[in-house]
């Protein structure tokens, strides 16, 4: 394995918008509430940043296409910037752009935006349109809860695990993920909800209730990274540093070839294993402090758990409802709510989970603040469980 | 000779009860309720002619190579295209290849059975597959409502192990206008019933049945089974009568299991006819609209020897009643309902993409490596094996005849779907391969992972702005979810 990219860049300054159903505001709005948070936080002067990674997954129904969305509403002159696009994965793309561009040396500061304005598209959900000439005319119109519905029925079939079983534990992850919610101020979802409202909600794709699919939200997060040593130059003492960043994305095998059982993410197992190495962690189990993953539904969020190598094989509904994954479990997950209650702008959710593990790492994460957090593993997934892009980071203190 | 080869059918799962519908309409329509006995066929929400056709012409091509067929003929009055050759499309979806003769027959209730006649003329030419399907569509409330049924049939017809030969026929032709659908309208409008069984009926068919009864001197009496296709009661047996023919002989017109299919009616009694039929019986089909066709055919003793199929008794047998009206009406677009904004996608199809995979799409077909004999779908250049990857190395390979099971799925309540919820999942083929597919024909607690499907050729999109449909093929269970 190549040497990675452990330890060479650091985050200096991150923001992150109020998410959820901002009627308020338009997507450029959400950028520069973002952008300033940050940019305060960093300390440094707009025109240091020297290049610049812009997410957005669904340009059409904000933004528009290309990067200059981020360049005119920012005014960031005479600047490299692009526009990035992985699904749901987009986010963690901008942060890799922008990370993999000061380890390079190629400049020294960069950006990572994100952000996506969802809710003007006048229904809930995520906005449905065609997949191209070729997919439509035979891929199912099926919706996001459908597709990853399906990880339930396999993922029971395989492990022999009762529907009621599953139901059970996908239901603790959506009830904690609204416990954690209810401390962030920023959170699209601030209320916690009983276990009964959450087990008897309305059917949206089955076994997926409302309360196991995560916000549409609208929002907007960003990071400015550099290296380890111009941080310190610019007097920083308590450095937050990405001591791995891992994609891995579908070849097509899930979707075509006989091996996957539906039951798991294939890609994220990969891009686990690599992120581990780099990062130099030998028991995720032991060794990770908080994790945010891509709860997108909650089920995705379970199988997820065993995928990242923390529970072992058909044991995450018994860690689940152990409470493992909770507050104050030896593993919290989504402490902030997660894409279950913090909100899921598209765009931004990836570089909104390093967020909350750079504020947990600094101590300012307030009433939800852990204690002594180590490393932060952030897992950002796009697309469907048979066919998916996996970005995995992990995040750590400089030493 | 020439003769009928095989034989198939297709009927709709869905049979709307009869008494659902007197009951919506009884506010207003009280003697509704005299004709609500049964049930009547309907097409799902992704049903219309060319499917039901193309699961029909299947079903008689069973243990048929295709390259034997040479040709494809298409009877319907509810062609889902005026202009776009519809039995071009069937041809597509069974992949008959591109040398072949492809005809769309129409504009009369006896499309069916005259395309017979054509096809038996040119039976020395080769092997025509001809298919009959209608969807008609009816006016709420009236009488076609009930009676009418959706459904189809298929015949090969060539001069080579003929099941039935071709003993005579006749054709009347005379403009009689006892109902009409004209350019533009969506339902029949019909005159008096009692003028058209008087001077209808019971004045046209006969002349055309006398007619070959005295060109091939074959007594009335002598006749095994009479197909004649008619929703008012008694005219097929008063006919009969008339004539000498058995009363036994007359065939039941399937009105209270199916209802009256148009187009395809004469020729679906045809093979349920055939079905029971034993060597050397005499069917004679009579069919009217604008006239009336005649046909007398005998049944060879290669009757016995023909594969088992689905035919007209297997394909009701599948049927699950449906006591909602509503259901009804919105399927066949006659109510509009809210469906909210995702109902509101532009299904706009790119023809020229259409064009390129219409084999992939419309045959479903997909790629077996010739290195690693790994089946896949869709076809690619490199082999999705990941221990083998070959380069360009895929034939070839049909899926739509495959045995499958359900791998994954779920019900989908929030996509947009004619007939929620949205059942669709991964499909795990036994001969290796797995495709994302929607369902069909599918009720809540009828599958779960391992359940047997099999792939049928559906609607996939409508674009409603353009009047434009697009074909895939989905995945039914092979429970018939009675017991749902």
């Amino acid at each position: 394995m190549a040497r990675g990219i452990r330890d060479k860049v650091a985050i200096i300054g991150m923001g992150c918008s109020k998410f959820g159903e901002r009627w308020d505001a338009n997507a450029e709005d959400l950028m520069v509430e973002a952008f300033n948070e940050a940019l305060t936080d960093a300390g440094i002067e707009k025109r240091q940043i020297e290049a610049a990674w812009f997410g957005t997954a669904f340009d059409r129904v904000h933004v528009g296409a290309s990067a200059l969305p981020l360049s005119t509403t920012l005014r960031l002159s005479s600047i490299p910037v692009t526009r990035v696009e992985n699904m749901c994965a987009t986010g963690t793309e901008a942060l890799r752009g922008a990370t993999y561009a000061v380890a390079s040396g190629a400049c020294d500061i960069a950006l990572a935006l994100g952000v996506e304005k969802l809710k003007d598209t006048g229904y809930g959900g995520l906005p449905a349109g065609s997949r191209g000439p070729l997919p439509d005319l035979w891929v199912p119109n099926g919706s996001a809860p459908g597709n990853f519905a399906q990880l339930a029925t396999a993922y029971s079939a395989k492990h022999g695990v009762s529907a009621q079983d599953l139901k059970e534990a996908i239901g603790h992850v959506s009830w904690k993920s609204h416990q954690n919610g209810a401390k962030n101020a920023k959170a699209h979802l601030q209320k916690a909800v009983p276990m009964e409202t959450i087990l008897n909600a309305p059917m949206i794709a089955e076994p997926l209730g409302l309360f196991d699919c995560c916000g549409v939200s609208d929002g907007s997060a960003c990071a400015i990274v550099t290296t380890p040593d111009i941080a310190k130059g610019l007097g920083k003492h308590d450095i937050v540093t990405i001591k791995a960043l891992q994609l891995c994305l579908s070849d097509g095998v899930e979707s075509a070839f006989n091996t996957w059982d539906g039951s798991h993410f294939a890609t994220t197992r990969v891009a686990a294993k690599k992120a581990y190495e780099e990062a130099g962690i030998k028991n995720p189990r032991e060794e990770l402090s908080m994790i945010e993953v891509h709860d997108c539904f909650s089920v995705t969020e379970l199988v997820t758990m065993e995928d990242l190598y923390i529970s072992a094989e058909g044991q995450a509904v018994k860690d689940v409802m152990d409470g493992f994954y909770d507050a104050d479990g030896p593993v919290p997950c989504q402490i902030d709510g997660g894409l279950k209650c913090f909100g899921h702008p598209i765009g931004a959710s990836g570089l909104r989970m390093v967020y909350e593990v750079y504020l947990q790492l600094l101590g300012r994460a307030g009433p939800r603040q852990l204690k002594n957090p180590n490393f932060g593993l952030t897992h950002n997934l796009g697309g469907a469980p048979h066919q998916n892009v996996s970005a995995i980071s992990v995040i750590g203190r400089y030493s | 000779m020439a003769g009928i080869t095989s034989f198939g059918a297709y009927i709709p799962r869905l049979r709307l009860n009869r008494a659902s519908i007197a009951a919506a309409h009884k506010w207003a329509m009280p003697g509704l309720r005299a004709l609500a006995k049964g049930e009547r066929a309907m097409c799902n929400w992704d049903e219309d002619a060319i499917t039901m056709a193309v699961e029909a012409a299947r079903d008689c091509l069973t243990d048929r190579p295709r390259e034997d067929i040479d040709g494809v003929y298409f009877a319907s009055t509810t062609l889902p295209f005026l202009d776009r050759q519809n039995a071009g499309v069937i041809a597509a979806a069974l992949n008959l290849g591109h040398g072949i003769s492809s005809l769309d027959v129409a504009g009369s209730q006896r499309a069916g059975t005259s395309a017979l006649i054509a096809a038996l003329r040119g039976a020395s030419e080769g092997e025509t597959l001809l298919a009959a399907a209608d969807a008609r569509k009816a006016r709420p409330a009236s009488a076609s409502e009930m009676q009418f049924g959706h459904g189809a049939a298929a015949l090969t017809v060539g001069s080579q192990n003929e099941i039935a030969v071709l003993r005579g026929s006749h054709t009347v032709t005379t403009d009689f206008v006892d109902h009409f659908r004209g350019e533009g309208q969506d339902f029949d409008y019909g005159w008096e019933e009692r003028w058209v069984r008087e001077e209808g009926y019971s004045k046209i068919v006969p002349q055309a049945i006398k007619a070959v009864l005295d060109k091939t001197g074959v007594p009335a009496s002598g006749i095994a089974r009479f197909v004649m296709p008619c929703t008012m009661k008694g005219i097929p047996d008063k006919i009969a009568k008339d004539f000498g023919i058995p009363a036994a002989a007359v065939a039941d017109t399937l009105g209270e299991v199916c209802g009256d299919t148009g187009a395809a009616h004469a020729l679906l009694m045809l093979v349920a006819a055939l079905e029971t039929a034993a060597p050397g019986d005499l069917i004679l089909v009579a069919s009217f609209g604008q006239g009336a066709d005649a046909i007398l055919l005998e049944v060879t003793d290669a009757i016995t020897a023909l594969s088992k199929r689905q035919g007209v008794s297997g394909a009701l047998a599948r049927g699950r009643r449906e006591d909602d009206y509503m259901k009804f009406l919105s399927f066949q677009d006659n109510v509009r309902l809210d469906w909210g904004m995702r109902g509101e996608m532009d299904n706009k199809t790119a023809l020229t993409s259409e064009y390129r995979n219409k084999d992939m799409v419309t045959g479903f077909t997909g790629g077996k490596c010739t290195v690693c004999g790994t089946v896949q779908f869709p076809r690619g250049h490199y082999c999705v094996n990941p221990n083998c990857q070959a380069l360009d190395s895929q034939e070839p390979y049909s899926f739509a005849d495959s045995p499958a099971r359900v791998m994954s799925f779920t019900a989908d309540w929030l996509s947009y779907n004619p007939s929620p919820p949205f059942f669709y999942g991964q499909v795990q083929f036994e001969t290796g391969g797995r495709v994302l597919m929607g369902f069909t024909d599918t009720d809540a607690g009828q599958i779960e992972v391992g359940s047997g499907l099999k792939m049928m050729f559906r609607i996939k999109d409508f674009d409603k702005d353009r009047g434009y449909r697009r074909y895939f093929w989905k995945a039914a269970p092979l429970s018939t979810g009675k017991e749902a």
